[in-house]
């Protein structure tokens, strides 16, 4: 049923129809009114016998769901910033163990300066966690991706967690037309978690074991092999997904224009702004392109190499900076495309800490590189001018 | 045999008996029998378990499980008799 709704509500409504046993969260901007309208919904019964339970910190969140997902419950959680730093001991633990819990990261600045704003750098922390990452653009994306993130995190190929990754505020807050699920269908696609192994009081386990020299680094490579693995889980579920609801979000990546010699790259929200732009740059009969990244880890390198065939130059738009390189999505790009292809990267860091990113700096910054009037390399765009001063 | 990779480093309860633990510590304790007391100060401070006291006729005296030992010198710490010495293990000599 279409309805306009805000982006928390479209995702506590998609989570709620995954039937998940548990749900552990503490409030963070902005990801609150999503845990918000999980209360609710538990505390007006229309959560079946799944349990609410209110952490004291993002820690305690983390770690109620590892103990919860060992006992083989399906397990929500939502976070970001800050939080999504102090869930970070638990949640490497969580993909060490191999826990699908699924969490929704509503991308917000990480301290300090304090912001509450949005940008990537959150979940880009998590970048070498063994979590699988995919960046949504809008609120139906993010509404369609919640059961699919079960199904894949959940899948014995994989079982990893899983973390959906959508601008704070930006889509968090945005009213946009949403196709709201029914149940019928979220139940069609998405079986009950049925989990390998689990804790139980008769049968007790230790999960994540102690595992000297002679023994880690086995673990680490499996891991290695799930997340390998979760590539083609991930597409085979993308496919099921857009047979069962219509709706075809493409795989790992997403290229519009195979006839590019400019390729523009953009991860999350801000791909509707690029996409207008680009569509009129080609109105206008420029060469330029878009390809929307959506699967951050595992990297579709296979894909973007593919996508990136004939393009002479990148450009590389991004919410994050790597301190002391660059962009960490242009890194990934120049690494898959290392003994392949040799296009020009420009990585261009934008609309950090909610910082807005005009139409007319993307033109700007697309036409720059096109006239080749700027070199390739790092940059951060859209930043006034200042002087560095101690108080 | 080849080695068993558990999903998500799972194992069963006992694990600790085939993992031992000793070979963590630089130092070990060593107890002078004649000067033990067997107080059992030095078996109730350990933080590990890895202290009992033994009779052996008359005699009572502190059996180190170096096993599972890690070299903390809590032992040799609060023992009332200074019966206990930390020793640097060999391989750690230079």
């Amino acid at each position: 049923m279409m309805k306009v709704v805000r982006g928390f509500h479209a995702v506590a409504h998609s989570v709620k129809l995954c039937k998940p046993n548990v749900i552990c969260a503490y409030p963070i901007t902005p990801q609150t009114e999503i845990v918000e309208r999980l209360a609710e919904m538990y505390a007006n019964g229309e959560l079946g016998s799944c349990e609410y339970i209110t952490a004291e910190s993002e820690f305690g969140a983390a770690s109620i769901l590892v103990g919860a997902s060992a006992t083989g419950a399906r397990t929500f959680t939502a976070t970001c910033s800050q939080g999504l730093a102090l869930m970070s001991e638990v949640l490497i633990n969580a993909a060490g163990m191999r826990l699908p819990i699924v969490l929704v990261n509503t991308n917000r600045a990480l301290s300090a300066p304090l912001s509450i704003w949005n940008d990537h750098q959150d979940s880009m922390l998590m970048r070498d966690a063994g979590i699988i990452q995919v960046y949504v653009e809008n609120n139906q994306e993010v509404h369609d991706m919640i059961p699919q993130a079960f199904k894949v995190a959940e899948n014995r190929d994989v079982m990893l967690p899983f973390m959906i990754c959508m601008d704070g505020f930006k889509l968090t807050h945005a009213y946009e037309p949403v196709d709201l699920l029914d149940q019928e269908t979220v139940d069609a696609f998405l079986p009950p978690y049925d989990p390998p192994v689990k804790l139980t009081v008769n049968d007790p386990l230790t999960f994540g074991c102690y595992a000297p020299p002679q023994y880690y680094m086995e673990f680490r490579v499996v891991m290695q092999n799930a997340m390998m693995r979760a590539k083609k889980v991930m597409q085979d579920v993308f496919k099921e997904w857009a047979e069962a609801t219509g709706r075809d979000w493409g795989g790992h990546v997403v290229n519009y224009h195979d006839d590019a010699e400019v390729v523009v790259v953009t991860m999350g929200s801000l791909t509707g702004l690029v996409r207008d732009v680009v569509e009129e740059m080609r109105g206008n009969g420029k060469k330029v392109g878009l390809l929307k990244l959506r699967t951050f880890r595992p990297f579709p390198v296979e894909d973007v190499r593919n996508a990136f065939k004939n393009a002479e130059k990148i450009i590389v738009f991004e919410r994050a900076v790597s301190f002391g390189h660059e962009g960490p999505v242009a890194m990934e790009i120049k690494s898959a495309l290392y003994g392949n292809s040799s296009p020009d990267v420009y990585s261009f860091a934008v609309g950090l800490g909610g910082r807005d990113v005009p139409r007319t700096l993307v033109e700007k910054c697309i036409n720059n590189v096109m006239e080749g009037k700027i070199e390739p390399g790092f940059r951060f765009e859209g930043v006034k001018p200042f002087e560095e001063v101690i108080v | 045999m080849k080695m068993r990779i558990t999903l998500g480093a799972i194992s069963k309860p006992l694990s600790s008996l085939k993992i031992k633990t000793g070979d963590w510590g630089a130092e070990y304790p060593i107890v002078d029998k004649k000067k033990c007391t067997g107080c059992k100060e030095c078996e109730i401070f350990c933080p590990d378990l890895c202290i009992t006291v033994v009779k052996e006729g008359d005699d009572k005296f502190a059996v180190v499980n170096y096993d599972y030992c890690k070299g903390c010198g809590i032992c040799a710490s609060v023992c009332p008799a200074e019966a206990i010495k930390m020793e640097l293990k060999d391989i750690y000599k230079v």
